[in-house]
C-alpha cells in the first residue's frame, strides 16, 4: 500500500512537472522576438510532450515524437530560418494593434472556460460509458504482446491499410512539391 | 510450506526481479558506476586515438606524461580548464553557451539503453539487469536521442556570428540528418528478424538464431557506414575539416566549451560501436554456446559476458580510429549523394529482400533457429554482397582510383604524352 | 491522468491559436500551427488510454501529415522570400484590395 501511494504520488508529480514545463515553454515560444529562440522553446515543448506520451503508456509514440518532430521537423525549421538569415530579433512589434490583442484575449478566455468545464470530474465521468471504462481497465491490466510496436502495427496494417498507403502517396507528393518549389528558376534564354 | 521455502531460496540466491526500493537503489548505483566508467573511457579514447595514429604513422605518440603517457589525458584536462574562455563580440550569448551542452548531453544519454552483461544475481535482492535503463523501446531511444545531437552543431554554428561557422554547422547537420535515415532503415532489418525493439530481446534472438552480421550482412555494412557519417568521422568529416572551413562549426569556441565537442564526438563513437556490437554482433553473448543465455544466472556469467562485450566494443572503436588515419575524406557533394542515392535505396531494397525471404522461409516451414534458416540468409547475403560490390559498384566507390581507367584511355594518354614529350624533340 | 492530459492539450491549443493570431512572422505562425498539431496529438494519446491503440495509430498519421505539410509550407515560404525579401505577413498582401 505504501509503495502504491508513493508510486502514484511520484507519477502525479512527474506528470505535473512535464505539463508545467510544456505550458511555460509554449508561452515563452509564442512571445519570443527571435525566430531561432522561438524554435528552441518549441523543441522544449515537444520534448516534454514526448515525456508525457511515455507516461501515458505510448512509448513508441514518445520515441517517434522525438525522432520525427524534434529530430527532423524542427531541424528543417531551424535550417530555413538560418538560411534565410531571419534569426535576428524581429525589429517590428508583432501584435496587429489593440484589436488583435483583444481578440486573442477573448479566445483565450473562451478556451479557459472550456478547460474548466472539462476538468470538473463529473463531466468526464458522465461522458465515459461504463462498459468502455471496464474495457479500458482490462486493457490497462493486460501486458502488451509483441513489445510496444505490436499493438500499433497490427491495426496499421490491417484496418487502416488504405490510409497507410495513401499516406505514402501524400509523402511522395510533398517531397516532389518541396523540391520543385524551392528550386531556383533559371531563365532559359 | 514448500512453496514458501522455494521462494525464499529463490530470493536468497537472487534469481527473481528485485522489489521497487532495491530497484531504485541499484538504478542509482548503475547510473553512477556505468557513467563514471563511460566518461573515463571517453577520455582514454582520445589518448588511444593519438597512440594508434602514431603507430599507424610509424612514430611515437604521447609517451612522456606518466608511464607510457597514461596521464596525458589528465594534462589535457587541466590545460582545457586553464585556457581563456572567449565569447565573440556579436555572438548570441545564451545560444553560444547552450550549444556545447546540446551537443554533449545526447551523446552521453544514448548509451543508457545498451546492455553490457548478462543479468547479475545479487543475493537477497534479486536479478539486476546489466543495463542502465531497460526500456521497451530499445534502439528507437538511441536513434531518437542521437537525432537531437544535430541541434548542438546547428546552434553552435549560428550563434558564433561567423559565416564559416554557420556554413560548417549547416553542412554538419545536413549530413547527420541524411545518414540518420539510412541508419534507421538498416535497423528495421534487425527489427524484422527479432520482432522486438528491446535490446535485451535482440541479444536473446541473436543468441538463438545466430549473430545478425551473418544473417544481415548488408544491414551491418549500411549501419557501419551511416554511423561513421553520423559521428562526423573520416571519411565523412568534412564539416570539421580544418583545411577548408577553419574548423567549421566550433571555430569560435575555446577551452572547456570547445572540448565538449570532441568529447561528444568520442562519446558518439563509443555509442555507435556499442550499438553495432549489440545489434549485429550479439552484444554480450558468447558465441557457439547457450550457457550464458539460460538461467541460473551467476556472477561468473556476468563477468565473462561483460569482458567479451568490452572487447568487442574496443575492437570497433579501434576500427573507427584505424579508418580515420587510413582514408581520405569525401567531398561534400559526394558525401550527400552517397547518403541519399546509394545507401538509402540499398537499405530499402534490402528490407524488401529480407522480408520476402523471411516470409518465404516461414511459409516453407523452416525453423528460425535451425541451420537451414542460417544457410538461406547467408546465401542471400553472399549474393547481395557480390551484386553490390562487384557488379553495381564497378570500381567507383570501393576500388581504388586507378581501376577506373579503361585500357583505351591509358593508350590515349600514353600517345598524348609521347607527342608532347619535350625531351624527345629534335632540334630546339 | 486523462483529465489533466486533456486540459493540458486544450491549454497548448489555445496558446497556439493566440500565437497564430498575434504574430506577423510567417515562420513563427507556421510553428504555432505545429504546436496546435502537437496539442491534438496529446489528446489523441490521452484518449487512447481509454479506447485502445487506435488513437496511437492516428497519431502516426497526424505526424506524417504534419511532416509533409512542414516540408511543403517551408518551401512556399522560401519561394515567397525569394520574391518579396520578407516574411512579414503584413507586407505580403499583393492580392489585397
Amino acid at each position: 500500500m505504501q509503495v502504491n501511494q508513493f508510486h502514484s504520488l511520484f507519477y502525479a508529480f512527474t506528470f505535473y512537472f512535464f505539463g508545467l514545463v510544456a505550458i511555460a515553454s509554449a508561452i515563452a515560444f509564442v512571445t519570443r522576438k527571435s525566430p531561432v529562440a522561438a524554435a528552441v522553446w518549441l523543441v522544449l515543448v515537444m520534448f516534454s510532450l514526448a515525456a508525457l506520451y511515455v507516461m501515458l503508456d505510448a512509448q513508441f509514440i514518445g520515441a517517434i515524437q522525438v525522432l520525427v518532430y524534434t529530430g527532423a521537423i524542427m531541424v528543417v525549421f531551424l535550417f530555413v530560418i538560418m538560411l534565410l538569415n531571419l534569426g535576428n530579433p524581429s525589429e517590428l512589434a508583432d501584435a496587429r494593434g489593440k484589436w488583435g490583442y483583444l481578440a486573442a484575449l477573448l479566445i483565450g478566455l473562451v478556451m479557459l472556460a472550456e478547460v474548466m468545464a472539462l476538468t470538473r470530474s463529473n463531466t468526464i465521468d458522465r461522458m465515459i460509458p461504463p462498459d468502455l471504462a471496464a474495457k479500458a481497465a482490462a486493457a490497462a491490466a493486460a501486458p502488451l504482446a509483441g513489445g510496444v510496436i505490436g499493438p500499433i502495427a497490427a491495426p496499421l496494417f490491417n484496418e487502416y491499410l488504405l490510409a497507410f498507403e495513401l499516406t505514402s502517396v501524400l509523402l511522395l507528393a510533398a517531397i516532389v512539391g518541396a523540391v520543385v518549389l524551392s528550386k531556383r528558376r533559371t531563365n532559359a534564354r | 510450506m514448500m512453496h514458501h521455502t522455494s521462494l525464499l531460496l529463490q530470493v536468497a540466491s537472487g534469481q527473481l526481479p528485485p522489489t521497487m526500493g532495491w530497484f531504485v537503489i541499484f538504478a542509482i548505483i548503475k547510473m553512477l558506476v556505468a557513467f563514471g566508467i563511460y566518461l573515463v573511457c571517453v577520455a582514454y579514447t582520445t589518448f588511444a586515438e593519438r597512440r594508434i595514429a602514431a603507430w599507424i604513422q610509424d612514430r611515437h605518440g604521447p609517451n612522456r606524461v606518466g608511464p607510457q603517457g597514461i596521464f596525458q589525458v589528465l594534462a589535457d584536462g587541466v590545460k582545457n580548464f586553464m585556457k581563456e574562455e572567449t565569447l565573440p563580440g556579436g555572438a548570441n550569448k545564451v545560444m553560444f553557451i547552450l550549444a556545447p551542452a546540446l551537443a554533449f548531453i545526447p551523446s552521453l544519454v544514448t548509451w543508457a539503453v545498451i546492455p553490457f552483461a548478462s543479468p547479475l544475481p545479487v543475493p537477497g535482492v534479486g536479478l539486476i539487469d546489466m543495463v542502465v535503463a531497460n526500456l521497451p523501446i530499445g534502439f528507437l531511444f538511441t536513434l531518437s536521442i542521437s537525432s537531437l545531437g544535430v541541434y548542438g552543431l546547428t546552434i553552435a554554428g549560428w550563434s558564433s556570428n561567423n559565416k564559416y561557422a554557420l556554413l560548417g554547422g549547416l553542412r554538419a547537420s545536413a549530413q547527420m540528418i541524411s545518414y540518420e535515415i539510412s541508419m534507421g532503415m538498416s535497423t528495421v532489418c534487425v527489427l524484422l528478424l527479432a520482432g522486438n525493439v528491446g535490446l535485451n530481446e535482440i541479444i536473446t534472438q541473436q543468441a538463438s538464431q545466430g549473430w545478425n552480421v551473418m544473417l544481415l550482412t548488408m544491414a551491418f555494412f549500411i549501419f557501419a557506414v551511416s554511423s561513421l557519417a553520423e559521428t562526423n568521422r573520416v571519411p565523412f568529416d568534412l564539416p570539421e575539416a580544418e583545411s577548408e572551413l577553419v574548423a567549421g562549426y566550433h571555430a569560435e569556441y575555446s577551452s572547456m566549451k570547445y572540448s565538449m565537442f570532441p568529447i561528444a564526438e568520442y562519446a558518439n563513437i563509443i555509442t555507435a560501436s556499442s550499438l553495432m556490437v549489440t545489434l549485429f554482433f550479439g552484444g554480450w553473448d558468447i558465441p557457439f554456446t547457450s550457457w550464458d543465455n539460460l538461467p541460473p544466472w551467476t556472477a561468473l556469467k556476468t563477468v565473462l559476458t561483460m569482458g567479451l562485450y568490452v572487447g568487442k566494443v574496443m575492437f570497433f572503436v579501434f576500427t573507427f580510429i584505424w579508418l580515420r588515419w587510413t582514408l581520405p575524406r569525401f567531398r561534400y557533394d559526394q558525401l550527400m549523394s552517397i547518403g541519399w542515392k546509394v545507401l538509402l535505396p540499398m537499405a530499402l531494397v534490402y528490407i524488401t529482400v529480407v522480408a520476402s525471404l523471411t516470409l518465404g522461409l516461414d511459409a516453407a516451414g523452416v525453423v528460425r533457429t535451425g541451420m537451414g534458416f542460417k544457410a538461406a540468409m547467408l546465401g542471400m547475403n553472399l549474393v547481395f554482397v557480390g551484386l553490390v560490390f562487384w557488379v553495381l559498384d564497378r570500381g567507383r566507390i570501393v576500388s581504388p582510383a586507378f581501376s577506373r581507367i579503361q585500357r583505351a584511355e591509358i593508350a590515349h594518354l600514353r600517345a598524348v604524352s609521347e607527342r608532347s614529350d619535350l625531351s624527345n624533340q629534335q632540334g630546339t | 491522468m486523462l483529465v489533466e492530459a486533456l486540459a493540458l492539450s486544450a491549454v497548448l491549443f489555445t496558446i497556439g491559436v493566440i500565437g497564430v493570431l498575434t504574430r506577423r512572422n510567417a515562420i513563427i505562425i507556421f510553428m504555432c500551427v505545429e504546436l496546435m498539431l502537437n496539442a491534438v496529438n496529446l489528446s489523441f494519446v490521452a484518449l487512447s488510454t481509454l479506447h485502445g491503440a487506435t488513437g496511437q495509430v492516428f497519431v502516426v498519421f497526424t505526424m506524417t501529415v504534419a511532416a509533409a505539410e512542414a516540408a511543403v509550407g517551408l518551401a512556399i515560404i522560401i519561394a515567397i522570400f525569394r520574391h518579396t525579401q520578407t516574411v512579414n505577413l503584413q507586407n505580403i498582401n499583393i492580392l489585397k484590395g
